[in-house]
């Protein structure tokens, strides 16, 4: 899966469970800060991610996934 | 100030979402035609119940909230929101600072429907796929906390929970907050949203609801010899209530006045009404006390009756009792044969109804009321009935007219809240 896939797969999780429009789901953005996604929505959108991208995202790892594109690179890596 | 020097309370805004109507205009004017919001229910999870029927919301609330609030909120916190949003707004969105502000919405059993998907998922997909949101899906108190977020109100977030009663509370705690100084302004009310498998099958075998399920707009027929049960109903009714001074202060519209309130315990049964009726009638006496009425101001009541054999001669007789040789002068109704029984929300919804009625000087009708029970000598409106002029007083001031509003639970709780006409001092 290319990271623009796993970019586009995120964004529809994000879209789904926060509301947050696809276009604005962006490499950069943090996820507190610029999406507005509070700990409890970050827990379902981590739970999304696994079963769609087939990777187990760990409790420890998760609170280190800032960005957008931390989620990509964590995805991507363990895929 | 009234006459005993304590805060006057007033009712300043009104919101509902009701099997009649998703707003209050909607409801009451259903209400006003006699409209019944019972229907069938085709879904398949019905199928295996004995009660086949409910009065579901006119209005999915999820349009109103939006999809991704509504994702993170039990259906009863989404009606208790509509409500809310709708009730604030017919206030004018009152300028108040957030330290004087208050919530006082409950429901009577909170979010079963999160309750119970998520124990599905637990079961069939374990602990990881449970929405993060479930423990506040399912707190009663869920909705006075996303009210409180929503208008910022810092007062103090409030759910009292009596069962069927709740609604009715919470409101009088919402008076109580105001009157002993803690707030200038309180969102209150009640939600449910309960029309779910195991509701219905917990009370219908209790031998409490309603089979009529091939006649539903016919079901819920409180007072009549045919009754059969309650019919469950869903929805949320709020009020915004507000210190005389600062409504006055501020050039708001005024409903009412918030004048009173009574409460008692049965003591006797957990879901038996006492059958002496003294618990009803002690606190449709306090409330009549507390409001400094006397029964003969009171020209309406919208009863609590929920169309079950057992509770609707019991309220009957204890309303005779509370207003003595003034019942004559007092129309009663009971709104729930056509909203149905909203539970936590009832006493919330008919609060809003009792207000009107109180407004538009009418009582709505009893519906379904074709033959009345023999043991009920009250005065029951069958179609929308004008209320009576003003109690004269010889030549002294007019006093204000006075309605009723009795909710009970399961407990052995009883609310009554007395809500009078507001006569400005300049008129």
């Amino acid at each position: 899966m290319t990271d623009q896939e796993i970019l586009a797969g995120l964004a529809e999780i994000i879209d789904e469970i926060a509301g947050v429009p696809a276009d604005e789901v962006t490499p950069e953005k943090n996820f507190v800060e610029d999406l507005d996604i509070d700990s409890l929505s970050m827990v379902e959108i981590a739970v999304a991610a696994q079963d769609k991208f087939g990777v187990e995202i760990p409790d420890e790892q998760l609170k280190d996934l800032k960005t957008v594109q931390d989620v990509v690179t964590f995805v991507s890596k363990n895929s | 100030m009234s006459s005993n020097d304590r805060v006057s309370v007033v009712v300043t805004g009104l919101g509902a979402t009701t099997p009649l109507g998703g707003d209050v205009a909607s409801t009451w004017s259903a209400m006003l035609a006699g409209t019944s919001g019972v229907r069938r229910i085709t879904d398949d999870w019905v199928s295996s119940l004995p009660v086949q029927i409910a009065a579901t919301a006119a209005e999915d609330p999820v349009a109103v909230v939006g999809r991704v609030q509504a994702r993170r909120m039990d259906r009863c916190e989404q009606f208790a929101l509509v409500a809310a949003r709708e009730a604030w707004a017919d206030a004018g969105s009152p300028a108040v600072d957030p330290w004087r502000l208050g919530v006082a919405v409950t429901s009577g059993i909170g979010g079963i429907g999160s309750t119970l998907s998520a124990y599905d998922t637990l079961r069939d997909k374990g602990w990881e796929r449970i929405s993060p949101y479930t423990v506040p899906m399912l707190m009663p108190n869920g909705a006075a906390g996303w009210i409180s977020i929503e208008l910022g109100a810092r007062a103090g977030a409030h759910a009292l929970v009596s069962a069927c009663a709740s609604g009715a509370e919470t409101i009088g705690y919402g008076i109580d907050m105001i009157r002993a100084g803690r707030a200038d302004v309180v969102v209150a009310g009640g939600a449910e949203a309960a029309i779910m498998a195991l509701n219905i099958g917990a009370f219908a075998v209790m031998r409490a609801m309603s089979t009529r399920n091939d006649d539903p707009e016919r079901a819920s027929r409180p007072f009549d010899k045919g009754r059969d049960g309650f019919v469950l109903g869903e929805g949320a009714g709020v009020v915004v209530l507000e210190s005389l001074d600062h409504a006055l202060a501020r050039g708001a519209k005024i409903y009412a006045v918030a004048a009173g309130a009574g409460y008692s315990a049965d003591a006797f049964h957990i879901s038996h009404g006492s059958p002496d009726g003294a618990g009803v009638r002690y606190a449709m006496t306090s409330a009549i006390s507390s409001a400094g009425i006397s029964p003969s101001q009171v020209v309406h009541v919208n009863a609590h009756a929920t169309s079950t054999p057992e509770g609707d001669p019991l309220e009957a007789r204890a309303i005779a009792d509370a207003l003595g040789s003034a019942s004559s002068g007092c129309v009663v109704t009971s709104t729930k044969s056509m909203t149905g029984h909203l539970l936590g929300g009832a006493g919330a919804v008919e609060t809003v109804a009792s207000i009107l009625a109180l407004r538009d000087r009418v009582a709505p009708p009893t519906i379904n009321l074709d033959d009345i029970d023999d043991e009920v000598t009250i005065d029951v409106a069958t179609k929308a009935r004008p209320l009576p002029d003003g109690a004269s007083n010889g030549d002294g001031p007019r006093r204000p007219l006075a309605v009723l509003n009795n909710a009970f639970g399961f407990g052995g709780h009883n609310v009554t809240l007395a809500f009078t006409e507001f006569i400005s001092e300049e008129a």
